[in-house]
């Protein structure tokens, strides 16, 4: 369960940010999560609630920004939507690409008290 | 107890572990309330705090220190990862026996529970040091960076570090290693660089293991092969038997070479 680490260092942040920027509750968390980052969303929305019972993130909500994997096709010379990091190009079925985004995990904002 | 990065929190056991270290610059990338968002209530005391923060950035960090730390001294850090039960301890019980004379050496064994493998490393002679990640199913920088300060690795030696039996989430925790090995054996079937693509593709060196089985199995060499050169077509194989020690010399040679690369800080 790769989610409940991930959600854990959240959590870790979450609590270093109310140290550094003085508040005492979380009422929601945005998330950036990129389509080829390799996160299952369902297993991290269970994880979250998981991890932040009884902390300063208690029964908040999580939103997530789901972002496109992308590359680059050597051969179409454009940038190319993928499903799957080692996806072939769904232009033209090379699997000269070059990923540009999608890897992304990231924590975005939070809304707080 | 480590009160800085609360790591006690969790259920990760080092053995011998004193906790007396420095936790790298603890930074926090907040950028202050940013300004009233479309989605800020308007008369509550909420407000939005912009973060930006990677995820994996503290991981991140972590290994950074361990990776300076290891080029500082000479020492090579090979992440060895695997399914479950693939041969690595298998592999580096054997590689310890044929290469302790040329080389220091020592291990990070990371597993759940049992300090079983540790214990099969000891037998060789070598310094090893068991990691348990409880339900954890990776080591992770921070880990590492612990089990270093208790295990000391003298300098210009090579540390192998068994990562948990995982193909999945090991791929994203750096530790600062300076190579992923990806051990599999031709019992799970040629297609797992497929199904498991990322650490295929983080690795750099793939040891194809138990080929003394191959009469008794339909596993597809080549196929497998081209599989993994599709997920990463930079990635080395070599083919070896870590039980009757067929074609274990081209490892060995591939440990020295890097090991050399690595004195001269490559
Ligand atoms: N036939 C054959 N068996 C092997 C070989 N290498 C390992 N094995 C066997 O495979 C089983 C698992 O080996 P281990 O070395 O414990 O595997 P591991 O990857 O360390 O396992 P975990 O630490 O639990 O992930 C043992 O029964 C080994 O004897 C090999 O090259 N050929
Ligand atoms: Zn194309
Ligand atoms: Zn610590
Ligand atoms: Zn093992
Ligand atoms: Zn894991």
């Amino acid at each position: 369960m790769h989610e409940m680490s991930l959600c854990e260092s959240v959590l870790k942040c979450l609590q270093e940010s109310a140290k550094a920027q003085n508040f005492k509750q979380v009422k929601t968390v945005w998330l950036e999560i990129g389509a080829l980052s390799g996160v299952e969303i369902e297993a991290m929305r269970f994880s979250f609630e998981v991890v932040v019972k009884d902390s300063l993130a208690d029964g908040a909500k999580l939103e997530i920004i789901e972002l496109p994997g992308q590359a680059w096709c050597m051969k179409c010379s454009e940038t190319v939507t993928i499903e799957q990091r080692f996806d072939a190009c769904p232009n033209c079925g090379s699997y000269q690409l070059q990923v540009t985004g999608g890897d992304e995990m990231k924590i975005k904002e939070l809304e707080v008290e | 107890m480590c009160t800085v990065c609360g790591c006690s929190e969790g259920e990760t056991r080092i053995e011998g572990h004193q906790h007396a270290h420095q936790h790298p610059n603890e930074q926090t990338h907040d950028y202050g309330a940013g300004p009233a968002h479309a989605h800020a209530p308007g008369l509550s005391q909420a407000r939005m705090v912009q973060i930006e923060q990677d995820i994996l950035g503290k991981n991140n960090e972590y290994a950074a220190t361990n990776r300076r730390w290891f080029s500082e001294r000479g020492i090579l850090a090979l992440n060895l990862v695997s399914s479950p039960g693939s041969g690595k301890t298998t592999l580096l019980t054997r590689t310890i026996q044929d290469l302790k004379s040329d080389l220091g050496l020592s291990v990070i064994e990371g597993d759940q529970q049992t300090t079983n493998d540790a214990e099969r490393i000891r037998k060789t002679g070598v310094k090893a040091l068991q990691v348990n990640t409880g339900k954890g199913c990776h080591l992770d920088g921070h880990m590492v960076g612990h089990a270093l300060e208790t295990l000391a690795p003298e300098d210009n030696s090579v540390l192998f570090i068994e990562n948990v039996g995982n193909l999945v989430c090991p791929a994203a925790f750096d530790l600062g290693e300076a190579h992923k090995v990806v051990i599999l054996s031709v019992t799970e079937g040629e297609d797992k660089p497929l199904k498991y693509p990322d650490m295929f593709h983080a690795a750099d060196l793939m040891i194809l293991n138990k080929i003394d089985l191959l009469p008794y199995l339909a596993f597809d060499t080549d196929e497998c092969i081209n599989y993994a050169r599709r997920v990463n077509p930079g990635i080395k194989v070599l083919q070896v038997s870590a039980t009757t020690g067929e074609g274990i010399s081209s490892w060995y040679q591939w440990i020295k070479a890097t090991h050399q690369l690595a004195q001269i800080g490559g």
